[in-house]
């Protein structure tokens, strides 16, 4: 503890307050030093972080003024367009929030944006986690409370696109009833429960605003410090590239560099909402009136994030069976709760799945490139397609209405689409990823195509490659070193029969799909003899290069063909950058 | 240069990235005194601008009248005061975050420091010492050896939560609540014999004669008005509303009931089968009738039959007539549940 | 600006505007017209003729040489002249190709012709007759009111804001941001394409009227809350998401990484 300037002594004094009371020193001396590796992509989950702080003091503001409440009064408001029309509190104190409010409108569509850009920024950041391998031990349980958070997200936007009480959220809602409704067994009561009788009845606002205000966001801020917290104590992955490995981090410490750019981000982010907010409108609810059951608009849609799910209502044939004198409604069954069911399932169990089928146990902090996990990644892109062909069947209406195009003829091409696109794009998925794979090979033993044809004294023609850099040889030599599981035997040696033959030899061929034709990375001597033979080549067209250094070449327009300092490598700006 | 060895020979290490080290290159303002300052001058701009834009918004706040629009090139005729103060708000916080971020990028030590890592597995003690304590509370408890405590408190633990379920019965409770059922509920609306249909928001009663071939009209019971008052909700509004349509009685293929029709004119629901979407998109030509939800669509001239999208059902039909005085009433009810299907419904 | 803004929006600016434009419409056309009225009336059977001669020669090769239709075009008996201005004037008619349905144009008549055309298929039949200026106006007409029953009779095709939508097979209900009063009650009581008729007898005109009101309103709504992404709806607005807000965001990101020079 030095005592050279008084600042330091105050920033010391208050340490050790804290500390005697709190023990604190511990934690900070370990902490305030702690690396984060730097990456764009790293970015996305604080994109979601700070969006949800936005969303909740946003939030907060709109509800000093939000009432929540059924109740039918005559607005008498300053839209002219609506004065005297009959309509809930709820949509008329929305409505003054949004012309009667000084600076309310900017709030409101601040929150909206900032949701929408929540829910965004959490599925991206997924999509990162997911492709680059972040999710394999230790951090299977993170990423778990990650598709949780994601379904929570979920759950706050559809609660507060109802709230407003528009036509538009209530046609929202009078959706939600019907798939509640078609529920087997318990739909119908637990449609009655919900809306306290029947569709729209007088409860429903007031009963979505304290989930909406309240339970959610309570549920959303402790997954949120329990994902943060594991991301503290796992230390954050890192992409492969000069002195990385998997038993460290690089990057900056958190006091100064990483403390100033966070921080320094979620203005950014608040900052951009505000702009947004301020300049472009969303949900312009006076335009849609108030929600009566017997009127709808065109072109009625959810927002995006639930647009697949109205994709899959829209392109799901008409299927409903009765049996036994009760109805099972297909229709609205497998595309509103089979189908987002089984994915939201499949995609927290995947880090499961995986590490059965790949039986890797070891614990990996080093960010895996997609190419290397072709099959992951194949899957990855197999489930996105399908996905995002479910959210255009969510706009086909405007699409139609855009493109002068017939409604029927998209949805019969979804549906059709929906069944072919997803393995093509498995199957070309996996080709591409392979394909880069020989590529990365290809480099690691011939170096660069420099694209310069060299002749040699001899009169040999040879094309100059030239070797890679320093960063590019620590990326390709990234890739892990994995296998398949072995074939298991029938029988062991000593001719004991195998119990678990089937499950194992099942579990084995998973492994041979999973890791297939995965290309292994040469030999270290065999990169080595690659890498020398380069050198070779850059060492025959060396002194040319001392040669062009000194002239400087003109064609005879005058145009400079060369000029000094012109021969620099690929490898050579490689290293620039 | 590269060590091109695996980090030593130990199979099923990872991190087989070449340990090299890590480039740094000099910026500007580590070497150039001058630059440095620039960057601080620019930094410190940044901030103040900031301050500056917040007293803008507070000028404009309390000065601007929130009715006031303004056109803007591109946005159009746009509303004054949420743009200025979407403006000057987000650029007064983008700015502290701009700032922010340049001063750790030009300022700041941009040299990369690498920490090691720790396997997240405790060491062997800790995980010795952890079992040994939860073996002692195995023993002391006697959880293993009083087996009947064991299985009733699981059996309490089961059981406790029911009461929940219980507690929510009465979210709905509503007089009927107590002696319907839901299916019962969504199997009536408050058409009946002799109710008389009005044009849905006007309340005018329709004659046979104002509704010419390919005329539509939106419809509600007369007495919805005074149902709607005394139920206070809207209720009655989602269950009876239907469309009226008149058709050439050549074009009509078939109805739901003999002479359902009057002259040509049918009465349908106008809530979807599917999950509840009012429709009302009737074109004359075809006599289809398409939902803006997802995309149902129902032919009118053929028993309301879907003809494409989600929907299973047909749209019900109502039985229409005429009274004494020459409107239009409805001859029943709708003879099933209209709207989405439900598990009772069979 | 500002200034400018706030007189903007005072109600008798807008008066001043409204004599203004309703001078200038009024004495333009008179300029233009001033002959016509007298002459339709003195010679409304040269007017009939000279609608048969332009029918036989431009319609009638779909419609029939009696206007009593074809397979390649309906009857035209009865469907009144107000059906015919609204076809021929806003260019929907003569049809430019065959599609799912006819699509606006630069009309291919000029007033006097289509008057005569519509002269000329009222004589057949009696039908709609073209709205007079009383009808179309609609200076006392309840706004409020006329939002409701747009709501309810107009937003399931034509969308809330007005801005159209799609229909079964590639036809469309059409954006009604340059509908004038006079087309849309020659649509809602003619029922052109796909569009139901909304009769005089169930909808009365004092209502069609508050429906014109109501739709004047949103061509002329300003949008308070900034850009309007063509009031379409959280499609547009998810599409600005990702587009704009999203990659601005991104691009932020990157730039954060991005080493100091």
């Amino acid at each position: 503890m030095s005592t050279t300037s008084p600042v330091e002594t105050k920033g010391a004094a208050a340490a050790t307050y804290l500390d005697q009371r709190l023990g604190s020193n511990k934690f900070l001396a370990r902490n305030l030093g702690k690396v984060f590796p730097d990456h764009w992509s790293f970015m996305l989950g604080e994109i979601a972080l700070y969006s949800f702080i936005v969303v909740l003091l946003t939030g907060t503001y709109l509800t000093l003024f939000f009432k929540p409440s059924m109740v039918e009064l005559v607005y008498n408001g300053s839209y002219v367009p609506l004065k005297g029309i009959q309509m809930s509190e709820a949509y008329s104190s929305t409505l003054d929030i949004s012309f009667d409010v000084r600076g309310g409108l900017l709030i409101r569509q601040m929150h909206h944006w900032a949701a929408l850009l929540f829910v965004a920024a959490m599925s991206v950041h997924m999509f990162r986690v997911f492709f680059t391998g972040a999710f394999r031990k230790p951090r299977e349980l993170n990423w778990i409370i990650g598709v949780v958070l994601v379904t929570m997200g979920l759950g706050a936007g559809f609660t507060g696109y109802s709230l407003p009480d528009d036509l538009l959220s209530g046609t929202g809602l009078q959706i939600i009833r019907g798939i509640v409704q078609s529920i087997p067994v318990i739909g119908t009561w637990g449609a009655f429960l919900l809306f306290g009788g029947e569709f729209p009845g007088t409860d429903i606002i007031s009963r979505l605003y304290p989930i909406h205000i309240l339970l959610i966001p309570g549920l959303i801020l402790a997954l949120v410090t329990v994902h943060l917290i594991m991301v503290f104590t796992q230390k954050h992955t890192q992409f492969p590239g000069p002195g990385r490995t998997n038993d460290n981090v690089v990057g900056y410490p958190l006091l100064p560099v990483y403390m100033a750019k966070a921080g320094g981000f979620f203005f950014i982010v608040f900052g951009v909402i505000a702009l947004i907010g301020g300049l472009v409108s969303i949900n312009p609810i006076w335009i849609f009136g108030p929600y009566t059951p017997d009127q709808v608009s065109a072109g009625s849609q959810p927002d995006w994030y639930i647009g697949w799910l109205d994709g899959a209502l829209r392109l799901m044939p008409n299927l409903e069976s009765t049996i036994a004198g009760f109805t099972l409604s297909w229709n609205v069954l497998v595309p509103s709760v089979i189908i987002p069911g089984l994915l939201f399932t499949a995609l927290g169990a995947y880090p499961f799945i995986e590490q059965f089928v790949t039986g890797d146990k070891r614990e990996h902090h080093l960010l895996d490139r997609p190419r290397n996990a072709p099959t992951r990644t194949a899957l990855g892109v197999m489930a996105l397609t399908f996905y995002l062909l479910l959210f255009i069947g969510g706009g086909n209406d405007l699409i139609a209405a855009a493109f002068n195009m017939s409604i029927n003829s998209i949805i019969w091409f979804l549906r059709i689409t929906l069944f072919i696109l997803p393995p093509l794009m498995f199957v070309l998925t996996r080709r591409i990823c392979l394909g880069l794979q020989r590529r990365d090979n290809a480099k690691l033993l011939h170096g660069y195509e420099a694209g310069r044809i060299l002749r040699l004294p001899h009169g040999e023609f040879i094309e100059v490659h030239e070797p890679l850099s320093v960063k590019e040889l620590a990326v390709i030599t990234s890739k892990s070193d994995i296998s398949p599981l072995p074939i298991p035997q029938k029988t062991d040696i000593d001719g004991v029969k195998n119990k678990n033959y089937k499950s194992e030899s099942r579990r084995a061929k998973l492994s041979h799909f999973f890791y297939g034709e995965n290309i292994p990375l040469p030999t270290a001597a065999e990169i080595a003899a690659g890498q020398a033979h380069v050198a070779h080549d850059a060492a025959i067209e060396a002194p040319l290069h001392a040669y062009e250094d000194a002239d400087q070449i003109e064609n005879f327009h005058g145009g400079v063909l060369h000029h000094p300092g012109m021969a620099q490598t690929n490898a050579e700006q490689q290293d620039d950058r | 240069m590269t060590d091109l060895t695996p980090h030593g020979t130990e199979p099923a290490k990872l991190g087989y990235s070449p340990v090299a080290d890590i480039p740094h290159a000099l910026r500007v303002s580590d070497t150039d005194p001058a630059a440095a300052k620039r960057a601080e001058r620019q930094i410190a701009s940044m901030f103040l601008l900031s301050m500056i834009l917040v007293v803008v918004f507070i000028v404009a706040f309390c000065t601007i009248d929130k009715d006031t629009n303004v056109y803007i090139p591109v946005f159009g005729e746009v509303g004054f005061l949420t743009i200025v103060l979407g403006l000057t708000s987000g650029l007064s916080i983008l700015l502290i975050g701009t700032g922010a971020i340049q001063w750790a990028k030009k300022l700041m030590p941009d040299v990369e420091v690498v920490q090691m890592r720790h396997e997240m597995t405790s060491p062997q003690d800790a995980t010795d010492e952890a079992a040994a304590n939860y073996e002692r509370g195995k023993d002391e408890s006697g959880f293993a050896r009083y087996t009947i405590i064991r299985r009733t408190l699981i059996g309490a633990m089961a059981l406790f939560p029911i009461p929940v379920i219980f507690l929510l019965r009465d979210l709905w409770s509503s007089p009927e609540s107590g002696t319907l059922t839901p299916d019962e509920i969504l199997s009536h609306t408050i058409w009946k014999k002799g109710e008389r249909i009005v044009v849905d928001a006007t309340y005018l009663p329709v004659r046979p004669q104002d509704l010419p071939i390919g005329g539509l009209v939106s419809a509600v019971p007369a007495s919805l008005k005074e149902v709607q008052e005394a139920e206070g909700n809207l209720n009655a509004r989602g269950k009876s509303a239907i469309i009226l349509v008149r058709m050439d009685p050549k074009d009509i293929v078939a109805q739901q009931g003999d002479g359902w029709d009057y002259q040509g004119i049918v009465a349908y629901s106008k809530i979807c089968t599917h999950v509840g979407c009012p429709i009302a998109l009737y074109e004359q030509r075809t006599h289809h009738l398409l939902c803006p939800c997802h995309q149902s669509t129902f032919d009118l001239a053929n028993a309301g039959a879907v003809v494409f999208g989600p929907a299973a059902r047909n749209m019900p039909q109502l039985p229409i007539g005429v009274d004494s005085e020459g409107y239009l009433i409805a001859m029943d009810d709708f003879n099933q549940p209209i709207g989405p299907s439900f598990w009772e419904r069979g | 600006m500002k200034f400018l803004a706030a007189r903007r929006r005072n109600p008798l600016v807008a008066l001043g505007l409204l004599l203004v434009a309703l001078v200038a419409v009024g004495g333009g056309y008179a300029a233009i017209a001033n002959i016509q009225p007298a002459q339709a009336s003195a010679s409304s059977q040269t007017q009939v003729e000279e609608g048969k001669r332009l029918y036989l020669a431009g319609c009638s090769s779909c419609h029939g040489m009696a206007a009593q239709g074809t397979s390649n075009g309906p009857t035209l008996l009865g469907v009144g002249a107000a059906a015919v201005d609204f076809q021929v004037s806003t260019g929907r008619m003569p049809l430019a190709a065959p599609g799912a349905q006819a699509i606006v144009k630069t009309p291919t008549y000029n007033e006097t012709q289509i008057a005569a055309l519509a002269a000329y298929v009222a004589s057949l039949a009696p039908g709609p007759a073209i709205p007079t200026a009383e009808d179309t106006s609609f200076d006392n007409a309840d706004v409020a009111q006329g939002g409701v029953l747009f709501r309810t009779n107009c937003a399931q095709c034509h969308q809330a804001a007005g801005q159209g939508g799609a229909l079964t097979q590639g036809k469309w209900a059409p954006n009604l941001m340059q509908a004038t009063p006079k087309e849309m009650i020659e649509a809602m009581i003619t029922g052109p394409a796909s569009m139901p008729v909304f009769s005089d007898g169930t909808l009365p005109i004092k209502d069609k009227q508050a429906i014109i009101s109501y739709v004047n309103n949103l061509q002329n709504a300003s949008s308070p809350g900034g850009l309007d992404l063509g009031r379409l709806g959280p499609v547009t607005e998810g599409l600005f998401l990702w587009t704009a807000v999203f990659a601005a965001l991104i691009a932020a990101a990157v730039w954060i990484g991005i080493k100091a020079r």
